[in-house]
């Protein structure tokens, strides 16, 4: 279904296996070393790792530059990229540097507006929108055109990624955006953090009904509750995010030194019934600032043999 | 109507400060709407500026007028016997306006009272809204008359971002998501297939990306 590229992740979704990727989230500051030590954490137990495009709008080493040191730590980045930041040009310039420089994943996102982050008195680009992206993305590839038509001498070949958030309104939406991401040219999607198991069950369901899980590989995303002040924040304060009251409950349920067990406890079952709904071929493992324990999970999850 | 707002008393203060006899230009039609520049905010802010120079022991001469629009050479002309008796004009037009008198007498410092914020409406009494950015190539129709442009955060065409919640923007729940009022719209008008078409990359070069426009009507040129 989708256009072959040398893409590991690709890889794998297309062999059928489940797949398992996670975050990396680039430092504030210039040093390659964090990079290079949160990728010995996650070798071995991914897939392919997310490397965030200054994330939440705070300046961070850019996700290029990250996803080239994780390159040569031997492991296969997911370059995510914002149009937040970026006019149309800059953005095929540095999708075909990156490509240059060996990266065959990318992730399109519009990116968290700049008034969330530490600078917000930035002017902001949107010269296009992730939608946009995603099909300037496939252009480059499948037509070996930039935007101007012009003919590229050797065309960027990126293995497509989008987000989806099935928890933000309208929820009757979801669905249709989902659709256009993938006629726009999305070969894989990552979701938001799912907690909401029903509501998520209930989008996979219209997803399937428009034929839409056999045209692209959906992998869930999950995050580990780490207590019960981060469960309320993710609630409360994350747009876009829905935590059911009942999650909380049950991380209130445990004394606070265990509540991380239980994050964890809640964390393995969603992975286990995501497992079980059809058209979901992977997880997103965002566990950002915590990456000792995608492998944890990973293991938990019955997910380790990686190949 | 192009929306503004006065100036802070301190900062206004501070850039007429250098002159001893300044005209205080009020402009009677947008600015005046929004209760920023007309005749009445020209009788506040001018007897505000004359106690508070008085209070500092400054003498200035302060002089008052509004004109109908300053963006329109015919009314400007009535405000030059003014303009030339005195240091300079504190004008509270839109950055337009403020500019063109600036273009016409070339010699008389012209300074902002006020701060130009947008293209919008009065939503009710006192609370003006956003609405359009002149791009200059309106996609309305496809919208159901709601530019996302303007009123959605990411300008996003093939929206909404997934960090639209009960109908509020993720930026600021004062802000309603414009991706919601589209689709709730669309719905009325039994257009919600528009919402499928994938809408391709804006073309900006009519906007102020293609750098400041013009517009020639050479069937208006005398």
């Amino acid at each position: 279904m989708n256009t072959e590229t040398p893409s590991k992740l690709q890889q794998v979704l297309s062999n059928g296996q489940f797949a398992v990727t996670a975050e990396c989230g680039p430092p504030r500051g210039a040093d390659p070393e964090v990079v290079r030590k949160k990728a010995g954490l996650l070798k071995g137990c991914v897939d392919a790792v997310n490397v965030t495009d200054n994330q939440t709008a705070i300046v961070r080493m850019s996700s290029i530059a990250a996803s080239t040191h994780l390159l040569q730590a031997g492991l296969e980045p997911v370059m995510q990229m914002v149009v937040r930041d970026r006019n149309r040009i800059a953005l095929q310039s540095d999708i075909m540097g990156a490509w240059s420089l060996g990266i065959k994943n990318i992730l399109c996102l519009s990116g968290d507006h700049q008034s969330f982050g530490s600078q917000p008195d930035a002017l902001n680009v949107f010269d296009i929108d992730s939608m946009n992206l995603v099909r300037m993305v496939k252009d480059m590839r499948d037509e070996g055109r930039d935007m101007s038509g012009f003919e590229l001498k050797g065309p960027p070949r990126m293995f497509i990624g989008a987000a989806a958030n099935p928890f933000a309104d309208p929820f009757e939406y979801r669905v249709i955006r989902l659709a256009k991401k993938i006629d726009a040219g999305a070969d894989f999607i990552q979701t938001q953090c799912v907690y909401n198991m029903d509501r998520f069950k209930e989008w996979m369901r219209l997803a399937a009904e428009e034929g839409l899980t056999e045209k692209v590989h959906i992998l869930a995303g999950v995050t580990p509750l780490k207590s019960v002040p981060m469960a309320k924040f993710m609630a409360n304060k994350v747009a876009g995010m829905d935590v059911p009251d009942s999650l909380i409950k049950r991380m209130a349920g445990v004394p606070k030194e265990k509540a991380v067990e239980e994050g964890m406890k809640i964390c393995l079952e969603t992975i286990a019934e995501l497992q079980e709904i059809k058209g979901i071929h992977g997880v997103h493992i965002m566990a950002i600032g915590w990456e000792e324990k995608v492998s944890e999970i990973v293991q938990g999850a019955g997910l380790a043999s990686r190949p | 109507m192009i929306v503004g707002e006065q100036k802070p008393i301190a900062e206004i203060k501070e850039i007429v400060a250098p002159y001893d006899k300044l005209l205080v230009l009020g402009c009677g039609t947008c600015v005046k709407t929004c209760f920023a520049g007309g005749d009445d905010e020209v009788a506040v802010l001018s007897s505000a500026l004359r106690l508070a120079f008085k209070k500092d022991g400054k003498k200035i001469e302060i002089e008052e007028l509004t004109i109908e629009r300053q963006c329109e050479n015919e009314f400007i002309q009535e405000a030059a016997p003014a303009i030339a008796r005195n240091d300079a004009v504190l004008s509270l037009a839109c950055g337009a306006g403020v500019q063109d008198i600036a273009r016409l007498f070339v010699k008389t410092p012209v300074l902002p009272g006020v701060n130009t914020t947008f293209i919008g409406i009065q939503e009710k009494t006192g609370v003006f809204t956003e609405e359009c950015s002149g791009c200059g190539n309106c996609e309305l129709a496809v919208f159901g008359g709601i530019c996302p442009i303007t009123r959605c955060s990411k300008k996003l065409l093939n929206g909404p971002c997934g960090g639209s919640q009960n109908g509020k923007c993720e930026v600021n729940p004062d802000i309603d998501c414009a991706w919601q009022l589209i689709i709730e719209r669309l719905g009325m008008l039994g257009q919600l297939d528009n919402l499928k078409k994938y809408i391709p990359p804006k073309n900006w070069s009519t906007s102020n990306s293609g750098g400041p426009r013009k517009l020639v009507r050479e069937d208006h040129i005398i």
